[in-house]
């Protein structure tokens, strides 16, 4: 999560919040949408508003029903119950090529009878524009996605990445009202996805297009979205802000979904300010300060994250710690990540940063070490 | 290099000879100067002359080109139409019987379907000539081409349909721009087939044609009943050449844009 932090432009935050907004109006409004190919239920009874000029992020599992949920929005498919609001506006009796809206495949479903150049003017000739004003938007459009080189190429004589970037260029041309991106940068480099996601954003920014995209990579759903919906089973877990998802998830599935976390079962004992969690023989018992209200032995699920821990070769003074010793060092350059095993047999991971060269490591495998953290550092979780 | 084995160069001269001995027999006679067909008594292409004057089996060629035109692209037409409402429908109640009856035609002796449609011609009052056979040869060979294309079809990326519509096509537009161009060499082997199966059709336009229309087949065959003439051979040496000339083109089309296609890659690979 070492990025997630860092990409987010301020602005976002604090200023554009029109989910709390009660007069806002949304721009998409999902209500109760059930969606059933036979018996099977892809999407279950799911409500959700996304504004204006948001940048919305699905999050989840393979299968989940992304793509199912941005080809509702499209058109491909109707809703088999439940209303798809567009500005207020059933959109259910308009066809996908009446819809303001743009969708980048999974599959990229570029025209492989057509060039790169004509596989991204092909909207924008649909739509009338001047052949100049076309030639101009292309050439941006190549521009943006590094592709300038391969603009007489046939898709099939381009590589996969080149081929993403295509039908990204292909749904950004006509700068659409709503753009849909399934998946728009899995295949890229870091360096390039990082590049593109700040593109994304910044195009974002000047035309004030409200982005929904797909991501199985929960860093660039953190770097881009002004929300993300962490998805399972045709079901919205949880929709918050990248920053609430990742420091207070509501359940250990999103916990567990976004980032890495260290998750201590237990049973809660509520005490003073949050709970006492009693949760294995012979260690101490840890306090986490929690407003949730837990009664007296509920189970309880200590969600904490590995960079909250940190690592000391003696006792510290501190309210939680633990002992135990080194099993496993995962060098990430940045950061290095320790796996410490507790005479129990928990393993704990904690993260800390690498400020100095790898040969002067403070901590090699097979120490004994303490780890520590404050009593706000984790989260309290029922289930 | 496999060792030359005396097993394999038999079978294999074996094997064409009984394809295209008979073939080359009738061409060797069609340049023989007598008129008995099977006494060989000089080298002449004196029949190619003859037929060249012979008004009956030039108007019997005429029309039967024209029928072989004006059919095939009726049934590519139609047969496209169809394959892509099967393909494409998904499931409706009695898809499976409608698709059966599409194909049915296919395994139907031509006999019957023949004798069907002289029928209907007799029973609506229609008088039979070109018109006639030409509807005749559009029904039979519809079917052939909407197999071909719904194989096609099947395989055929859906959401690229759908890409162009979120483009802003309309559905026909989409057709248009984007199946088609995909689907054309499928468009093109149906009418291809629909095209060769109307040239050398001779059961179904022998019960559809009127005293106004004979077709090629039906000609030689009626001539040949009052004894083979070295003019038949001559004709049929002329529709062998044409054949032939049309199946090499035909390949060295398909070869060259194979060559384009893999020179592409390459360049493709060499700048990537
Ligand atoms: N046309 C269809 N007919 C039947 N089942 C379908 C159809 N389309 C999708 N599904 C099912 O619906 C579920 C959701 O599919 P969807 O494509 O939305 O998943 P996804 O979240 O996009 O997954 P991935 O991350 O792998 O792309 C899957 O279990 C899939 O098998
Ligand atoms: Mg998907």
């Amino acid at each position: 999560m070492a990025d997630a932090a860092r990409g987010k432009p301020m602005p976002h935050q604090g200023i554009f919040e029109p989910w709390t907004d009660p007069v806002a109006k949304p721009l998409i409004q999902f209500q109760n949408v059930t969606k059933r190919f036979g018996d099977f239920t892809a999407i279950d009874d799911l409500s959700i508003d996304i504004f204006e000029k948001e940048f919305f992020a699905l999050l989840g599992p393979s299968g989940c029903g992304k793509t199912t949920l941005m080809r509702m929005l499209a058109g491909f498919e109707a809703p088999t119950t439940g209303t798809i609001l567009l500005a207020g506006d059933d959109i259910s009796p308009i066809p996908p090529n009446k819809r303001a809206v743009n969708m980048m495949f999974q599959s990229y479903a570029l025209f492989p009878h057509l060039s790169v150049y004509d596989n991204i003017a092909f909207g924008l000739k649909r739509e009338g524009m001047p052949k100049l004003d076309i030639h101009a938007r292309v050439e941006e459009m190549l521009r943006l996605t590094r592709l300038e080189r391969f603009a007489r190429r046939k898709p099939h004589q381009i590589s996969g990445g080149q081929r993403q970037r295509v039908a990204l260029a292909r749904s950004l041309a006509k700068a659409p009202k709503l753009l849909l991106l399934d998946e728009p940068l899995g295949a890229l480099d870091k360096k390039l996805r990082q590049d593109t996601q700040f593109e994304l954003m910044d195009i974002q920014e000047k035309t004030g297009t409200t982005f929904v995209i797909v991501t199985h990579d929960q860093e660039e759903a953190m770097t881009v979205a002004s929300r993300v919906a962490v998805m399972d089973e045709g079901k919205l877990i949880q929709v918050s802000t990248p920053d609430v998802l990742y420091e207070d998830p509501r359940s250990v599935y999103v916990a567990d979904f976004i980032g890495d976390v260290n998750l201590i079962e237990g049973k809660a004992k509520p005490s003073g300010d949050g709970i006492d969690l009693h949760w294995a023989e012979g260690q101490p018992v840890l306090h986490c300060k929690t407003a949730k209200p837990f009664g007296e032995g509920q189970t309880c699920h200590l969600a904490i994250r590995p960079e909250k821990i940190a690592i000391h070769s003696q006792e510290p003074e501190a309210r939680n710690k633990l002992c135990g010793k080194i099993l496993d060092i995962a060098y990430l350059g940045n950061i290095s990540t320790y796996h410490v095993e507790l005479p129990s047999g928990h393993v704990i991971k904690a993260q800390s940063a690498n400020t100095r060269r790898i040969a002067r490591r403070t901590f090699t495998w097979d120490d004994t070490v303490w780890l520590s953290w404050t009593d706000t550092a984790g989260v309290a979780l029922e289930r | 290099m496999r060792r030359f084995s005396w097993f394999n160069a038999t079978s294999l001269t074996l094997g064409f000879a009984f394809l295209y001995l008979p073939m080359l027999i009738l061409v060797i006679y069609s340049f023989n100067e007598s008129r008995l067909v099977t006494v060989w008594a000089g080298f002449s292409t004196k029949w190619y002359g003859e037929l060249l004057g012979n008004e009956l089996f030039l108007d019997a060629a005429w029309v039967t080109l024209k029928v072989a035109v004006i059919s095939s692209t009726i049934a590519t037409v139609l047969g496209t139409m169809a394959a892509y409402v099967l393909v494409r429908s998904g499931r409706f109640s009695g898809r499976t019987l409608f698709s059966g009856m599409i194909y049915a035609p296919l395994v139907m002796p031509e006999v019957i379907t023949g004798l069907s449609l002289l029928l209907l011609f007799i029973g609506i009052g229609l008088d039979r000539g070109v018109l006639t056979i030409v509807l005749a040869h559009t029904t039979f060979s519809m079917c052939f081409v909407s197999v071909v294309v719904s194989s096609r079809l099947i395989s055929f990326d859906r959401s690229l349909e759908e890409a162009a519509l979120d483009l802003g096509c309309t559905p026909w537009e989409a057709f248009r721009l984007v199946t088609l161009p995909i689907i054309a060499p499928a468009v093109i082997s149906g009418w291809l087939l629909a095209f060769t199966l109307s040239l050398d059709d001779l059961v179904i336009a022998s019960f559809t044609a009127g005293p106004s229309a004979t077709t090629l087949p039906m000609r030689i065959w009626s001539s040949v009943r009052l004894g083979v003439s070295p003019e038949i051979n001559a004709l049929s040496t002329l529709l062998i050449g044409i054949v032939t000339l049309g199946v090499i083109s035909a390949s060295l089309v398909s070869k060259r844009n194979l060559m384009r296609q893999q020179q592409d890659e390459q360049t493709a690979a060499r700048t990537a």
